[in-house]
């Protein structure tokens, strides 16, 4: 493995997704558990980053980290009993043997294709063909592709977050 | 399509774009008028006025006489079908937000009149939209406001029940749709209508017939439960009866008008007209020998017979005012479908007559069934009751409101000089002329049924004695407005039909040419 940039990168990102990952199961605080979850998607964005799969990286932080996540944290919040819990899951064999299964399984799931599949089955990545993050911003503006489409989108999205306050709103605000 | 020029294709979204203005202004009048009494009412003026008056941009930016032009990328089409409904759903939006003003439960609110006019947009673009992208987001930003508009009387149980089951059907048949709708994108690669007619027609596809009609009865269940044809008006009842009053006549007309339009647009598109003559083409989708055509129009006659009956039959059982038209537009929806069911013919005017048809019926009905509403809103708001009963003796109260309600239920029923008439007449012409006799007899016979229950109304505002008939009803001007407008436009369709059909048949007629047949 040659020591430059992307190697360098790559370390990192690792580190972050592995340290979020231990941080997510021993922390004994369930809040402090989906911040660390927060921190090892972020790595796992990073990392598919240097696989040049830059919108899968921005879903992951947009989808993953800015959705799911916050609800995570939403939910830990909001059952108060959960929050102040400091019990420990105590089951360890159990848990052992379980992810020891789930490990082998991911390794093989990634080791299997990389040495052991056909050469005839593979193929080399390329570029061509291939739409990228330029592309897909350009589309949605595009006059001769889904501009009108996403200009649309904006006014509904609009439209159902007033109507969603107006439903949401205290009695008490009425006819102002 | 060619190069993309942003002043040619501005005329095709005309109506959008001045929605989208009045849109922002209403926002900002909505936060900075000053609070005082008229304000929720100044705010509904200032929207009814501009929507009427954007009611006129279709024919100031008209498409060019007899083309169907694609826009923005195959996204929408500009032809003098999507003109004519743009029309009727403006107006719709305009009237709905005029009788709202008086209404206890969203009048006062500015934020109602702001999402009446997206949902106008939303429906304005629906009738023209010729992309699966395009046609989803358009067909849910009708949706999705109407949902909202429904759970509009928090204090009302029944306000709030109607929304949450309008949201979960709702979305429900969406997620069908949308299930449907990436199907067809996957066995042909494109999002746009016509090209999906070329690659379900090309080699790829052979062998995948059953994928196809899959894809159509998912897309068929999510238009059906749009326009609230049986099986899929569950919802229909409860929700009409629950919602406000106003919104229940927008979602009766609004909702259904472009969705009915989308509709014809996707079969027609996607799936292709007959030949219209021995040396014409057709460009009907043949996959593995079988005419695709030919299924759609089967189950939609089907569709069309059951909603028709089981509309008509469950009518004459309602005792509530909102729940009979419920029924009432079920069985309205059944007689349209026919149109659809016609666009079999294989003559150009048969399928123009088809296409013409629906437009037509949906354009007399927006106005009938808001003159309708209206009196409903009006009485209820007087009298707190909505049972058919209690609108016994309403000639003595109100001589001009049971005259207008009197024109509307004609209408509804099929009777001259009302514009249901014509309606129906052109509804019965078109599935004749496509050789479907049987389906326009069943269409005849239950006309006959519904005429018993819109007639049995009639006879109680007339004749029948009411407990509190020396009351007589105020009518404000805004509502005595509404009900003239609407009440002389119905007499106007339904004496000279002919300036409105004939804009129909050429929209038609361009619609037909564009597909190449």
């Amino acid at each position: 493995m040659e020591f430059n940039f992307i190697t360098v990168a790559f370390i990192v990102f690792s580190l972050i997704t592995l340290g979020g990952a231990i941080g997510v199961v021993t922390c004994i605080n369930l809040f402090r558990g989906t911040i660390w979850l927060m921190v090892s998607l972020f790595g796992v964005a990073g990392l598919m980053v240097l696989l040049s799969a830059e919108f899968l990286a921005a879903v992951q932080v947009l989808v993953y980290i800015g959705a799911i996540a916050i609800l995570f944290t939403f939910a830990v919040m909001l059952t108060r009993s959960i929050t102040s819990d400091k019990m420990r899951f105590t089951r360890v064999w159990v848990n052992v043997i379980s992810a020891g299964i789930l490990f082998v399984l991911f390794a093989l799931g990634v080791i299997y294709p990389v040495w052991v599949a056909n050469a005839a089955t593979h193929f080399p990545v390329t570029d061509a063909g291939l739409a990228t993050t330029t592309d897909l911003g350009v589309a949605l503006v595009s006059g001769s592709q889904f501009v009108l489409p996403f200009e649309v989108a904006g006014l509904l999205l609009t439209a159902a977050m007033i109507g969603a306050i107006v439903i949401a709103r205290d009695a008490d605000d009425e006819g102002n | 399509m060619g190069e993309f020029n942003v002043w040619t294709s501005l005329p095709a979204v005309a109506p959008e774009i001045g929605l989208t203005i009045l849109a922002a202004v209403v926002l900002l009048l909505d936060a900075y008028l000053p609070k005082e009494k008229n304000r929720a009412r100044n705010i509904a003026f200032v929207s009814a006025v501009s929507m009427a008056v954007l009611a006129l941009t279709p024919f100031i930016w008209a498409p060019a006489p007899n083309t169907s032009e694609l826009f923005w990328g195959g996204m929408v089409r500009h032809d003098a079908l999507g003109q004519l409904f743009d029309v009727m759903i403006l107006l719709a939006g305009a009237i709905t937000v005029m009788i709202a003003v008086d209404d206890s439960g969203v009048g006062r609110r500015g934020e109602f009149h702001l999402i009446v006019i997206i949902v106008t947009l939303g429906g304005c673009i629906l009738s023209s939209s010729a992309d699966l992208v395009m046609i989803f987001v358009a067909l849910e930003t009708v949706s999705i406001p109407l949902y909202v508009l429904a759970a509009f009387r928090r204090e009302d149980n029944k306000s709030s029940e109607s929304g949450l089951k309008y949201f979960l059907f709702g979305s429900f048949a969406s997620a069908i749709l949308l299930y449907g709708f990436s199907f067809l994108y996957g066995l042909t690669g494109s999002t746009q209508l016509t090209a999906i007619a070329a690659g379900l027609n090309s080699e790829i596809v052979s062998g995948n017939l059953v994928a196809v009609l899959a894809a159509l009865l998912m897309v068929i269940v999510g238009f059906g439960f749009k326009i609230s044809a049986v099986p899929f008006h569950f919802w229909t009842p409860d929700v009409y009866e629950g919602a406000p009053t106003p919104v229940t006549a927008f979602v009766s007309v609004a909702s259904k008008a472009g969705s009915f339009a989308v509709f014809m647009r996707f079969l027609i598109e996607a799936f292709g007209l007959p030949a219209v003559s021995a040396d014409a083409t057709s460009t009907l989708v043949v996959i593995d020998g079988q005419t695709i055509q030919t299924f759609w129009v089967n189950l939609l006659t089907v569709f069309s017979i059951l909603s028709m009956t089981v509309g008509n039959v469950l009518a004459l059982r309602q005792k509530n005012f909102k729940r009979l038209l419920a029924y009432s537009s079920i069985a309205q929806a059944g007689y349209t479908l026919m149109g659809l069911a016609a666009l079999q013919a294989q003559s150009a005017i048969g399928q123009d007559i088809a296409m013409a048809s629906i437009t037509f019926y949906m354009f007399m009905y927006t106005f009938t069934n808001l003159v309708i509403f209206a009196g409903i809103i009006l009485f209820v708001e007087a009298t707190g009751r909505e049972n058919i009963a209690d609108f016994a003796g309403l000639q003595r109260r109100s001589p001009w409101l049971a005259l207008a309600m009197t024109i509307g239920l004609l209408s509804l029923a099929g009777i001259p000089p009302a514009a249901g008439f014509f309606g129906k007449l052109f509804l019965f012409q078109a599935a004749v002329e496509a050789n479907l006799v049987g389906l326009a007899m069943i269409g005849v016979l239950n006309a006959i049924v519904a005429l018993y229950y819109y007639l049995i109304i009639i006879k109680i505002m007339y004749v029948d004695q009411g407990i509190d008939e020396d009351k007589p009803l105020a009518m404000p001007r805004s509502y005595a407005w509404v009900l003239g407008i609407t009440s002389v436009v119905i007499i106007i369709l339904g004496v000279i039909p002919t300036p409105i059909f004939d804009l129909a048949q050429q929209g038609a007629a361009a619609v037909r040419l564009a597909m190449g047949s």
